[in-house]
């Protein structure tokens, strides 16, 4: 069968993409700019803003000069692909074979899909003005190779459509750069007059090769279809989910914990073959009255281990309320990572915080008293003590700094608790304070240690910390808050040492 | 005759010692930890790492003085790179203190819970994890069941347990290797100097299984366990 194929052309791509995101924008000349060489230049101007005279290329200070309200938006690297991959997810409905052709476009082989929409005008008709309406400022054209299909898309003013067969007549009245060439032979030709590419046609190949490359010859070929030209195409991620519909309704624990082990051996095995292990599993229950009951589980790490999975849903099990009967079980796995491959070890020996089965400890937990319960601590740059600690993000993150090696109660009291002081001197430690009803006497004491307050996170008074000791010998970290003289200076206790 | 009888029973008394998880140290590696004293009233002078130990603190005083002598005891254990889940009632400990004991504050996963049902699950299930090394847990209550199943645990996953009990009532036995009881002593006096010596502990083993109860009085000093006896006595004196 002959092979058609379809190439859009975006024309303004990346402007378009930004007001569809920002609708504010839609009306106003605003162009992309990224620095290059010390320089802001614009790199996609919307049509506003090109009736207005900012091209890209420009210097965005140029344009501005030119158009005072022009709209100067940072341009995201990368943002091209990603659109394109977007649409081409979306037009995996009108073909299955879709390839990005970057910067600025698709290529569609669409060979024995258009008479499903009744013939190639109305399929690209449908296309086009689908696109239109999502905000894309699009153009279409379809030929038997996708060389010309993308000349005839971009350059071509009418005849989207190429009959079979009569690619050199559509391509021989537009320029040379409908060839996709590089600038440099494209520069080449300029200077030697070829305005569009009819000549280049009739002039002998070799004469082409000598002056401007084997490349130009290989663009005519695949233009007019005498080398197949091959793409990548896009690929449509699969979600990681598995299906157990059940002939019976299924009612019992037992039951749902055989179910839950058929789909995990179905989503671990396609995870193992894809070195992928789940971060968040989702069992999704269809009854047959209708409801859907779910539960879930989460990971600390990665985990394509069936009989580390199945304890996690199994604390979960008694969770789900089977009532007349569930008839479909769903396993989705919304969050997946990539795993490591360890290699096993011949001597066990302590792994630290990296073990598995460390991880896999946590999990259990988390799924049993909820994953706020565990935390892990690190050194945070502050000195007030309820803030000096931070939570840690990830099981295996390192400290950042070295732990204080001031003296630190091993017991720190939540909230400070007022106590009764009697101080001989003032700025002294206390002689003796009043803690819950029970008289201390201060035997030994060591400070103070001053610990200002950050006053650009909240107010009040800094705080004169000491170590006390009773004549029973047991620690206290006690402080004043505030300066002596105040006349309302309030002790409080803060901790326990050892 | 009287020679064999006792080597007999002596050999079987080993039999029952390595049962119950008393392994002499392996060759080539050093059974002793460092703790100083302690060790001597284990059998074999080895401290039983892979057993549940008990710690009595019957106000907040006691608790934080058990978590420093269990602070020390773990720092021998953890080495450099071990690690330690904590499991406490409310988040009183306070991680930088451990950092004072040689102990890497991040290398210690904390759990805070606050119903002693979901505590002895969690500190089941975290004895059995052989990734560990030790496992610290602050209970109310244990009943000789629960001690039993933690023991059960330890002897396959060879995790050093510690469980501190806040309680005041009266105690129930339990399965553990030993019971402690720490009481915090007044420091010494540093020849005059003001401030505060080191950290000194009254540690109390007031029960073992298969050794001898004992009575020390323990400083804290640069990483090590240190007999304060004699300093003590001095300070009697100075005192009478």
């Amino acid at each position: 069968m002959q092979k058609r194929y379809m190439a859009i052309w975006f024309r303004h791509l990346l402007t378009d993409g930004l007001a569809r995101r920002r609708p504010e924008l839609k009306d106003l000349p605003f162009v992309l700019a990224a620095p290059v060489k010390n320089k802001i230049i614009i790199t996609a101007s919307s049509p506003t803003a090109e009736r207005e005279g900012a091209f890209t290329g420009m210097a965005a200070a140029d344009a501005r000069a030119a158009s005072g309200d022009l709209v100067v938006v940072d341009e995201v690297p990368g943002q091209a692909a990603k659109l394109l991959r977007l649409i081409g997810l979306g037009c995996i409905r009108y073909t299955p074979m879709v390839s990005i052709d970057l910067p600025d476009g698709l290529l569609l082989d669409i060979s024995g899909c258009t008479h499903l929409w009744g013939g190639e005008r109305e399929y690209l008709k449908e296309i086009v003005l689908k696109l239109r309406a999502a905000g894309f400022d699009a153009r279409a054209a379809i030929a038997d190779t996708m060389g010309t299909a993308w000349a005839v898309a971009r350059f071509a003013q009418k005849r989207p459509i190429i009959a079979s067969g009569e690619q050199a007549a559509a391509i021989t009245g537009l320029p040379p750069a409908a060839l996709r060439l590089e600038p440099e032979p494209l520069e080449r030709l300029q200077k030697l007059g070829f305005r569009n590419i009819g000549p280049l046609l009739a002039t002998a190949p070799q004469a082409l090769r000598r002056r401007f490359g084997q490349e130009l010859l290989l663009r005519i070929d695949q233009a007019l279809g005498r080398t197949e030209e091959y793409r990548e195409l896009l690929v449509p991620p699969v979600p990681y989910s598995e299906r157990l519909p059940c002939l019976e309704p299924i009612r019992t624990a037992p039951a749902i914990e055989i179910a839950i082990k058929k789909l995990l051996e179905m989503l671990c095995l396609r995870l193992q073959n894809e070195g992928k292990g789940v971060r968040k599993a989702i069992l999704k229950c269809h009854r047959i009255d209708g409801r859907k009951v779910q539960v879930s589980i989460t990971t600390a790490k990665g985990s394509h281990s069936i009989s580390h999975l199945m304890r996690l849903f199994e604390l979960q099990i008694s969770k789900i309320e089977p009532a007349l009967g569930i008839e479909l079980f769903v396993l989705e796995a919304p969050r997946v990572e990539d795993m490591e491959t360890v290699q096993e070890q011949l001597w066990a020996e302590a792994k630290g915080l990296a073990d598995t089965a460390l991880a896999e400890l946590l999990d259990r937990i988390a799924g049993k008293v909820g994953p706020e319960a565990i935390r892990r601590y690190l050194p945070s740059e502050n000195h007030w003590p309820e803030r000096s600690v931070k939570l840690a993000s990830t099981l295996t993150e390192e400290p950042q700094t070295a732990w204080p090696e001031l003296p630190r109660p091993i017991r720190l009291l939540q909230k400070p608790e007022a106590i009764e002081v009697m101080a001989l001197v003032p700025d002294h430690p206390p002689k003796q304070f009043v803690h819950i009803g029970k008289r201390h006497q201060v035997a030994k004491a060591d400070g103070p240690e001053r610990i200002g307050r950050e006053w650009w996170r909240d107010k009040g008074e800094h705080r004169d910390y000491y170590v006390i000791e009773d004549s029973e010998g047991q620690r206290y970290w006690v402080f004043r808050s505030g300066h002596y003289d105040g006349g309302d200076a309030q002790w409080y206790l803060h901790g326990y040492f050892a | 005759m009287a020679d064999a009888k006792r080597e007999l029973i002596e050999r079987l008394q080993k039999d029952i010692l390595q049962l119950e998880g008393y392994r002499p140290p392996e060759a080539g590696r050093r059974g002793v930890l460092g703790l100083g004293p302690l060790e001597t009233a284990f059998p074999n002078g080895v401290f039983p790492q892979h057993s549940v130990h008990e710690l009595v603190c019957a106000n907040s005083e006691q608790a934080a003085a058990s978590g420093g002598l269990v602070s020390g005891i773990l720092s021998m254990l953890m080495q450099k790179s071990g690690v330690c889940v904590w499991i406490g009632r409310e988040r009183r400990l306070f991680a930088p203190a451990l950092a004072a004991f040689g102990i890497a504050p991040h290398q210690v996963i904390f759990i805070s819970l606050h119903k002693d049902k979901d505590t002895l699950w969690v500190m089941e299930e975290a004895l059995k994890c052989s990734g560990l090394t030790a496992v610290v847990c602050e209970l109310r209550e244990m009943d000789f069941k629960q001690s039993r199943r933690f023991q059960l645990a330890v002897e396959n996953s060879r995790v050093t347990g510690f469980v501190l009990r806040n309680t005041k009532d009266k105690l129930s036995s339990t399965a553990c290797a030993a019971r402690w009881q720490v009481r915090s002593l007044p420091s010494a006096d540093m020849n005059g100097l003001p401030g505060l010596g080191f950290l000194r502990w009254q540690v109390d083993l007031l029960k073992v299984r298969n050794g001898h109860t004992g009575s020390w009085q323990l400083e804290w000093q640069d990483g090590h366990f240190v007999p304060a006896e004699e300093i003590l006595i001095s300070e009697e004196r100075q005192v009478g």
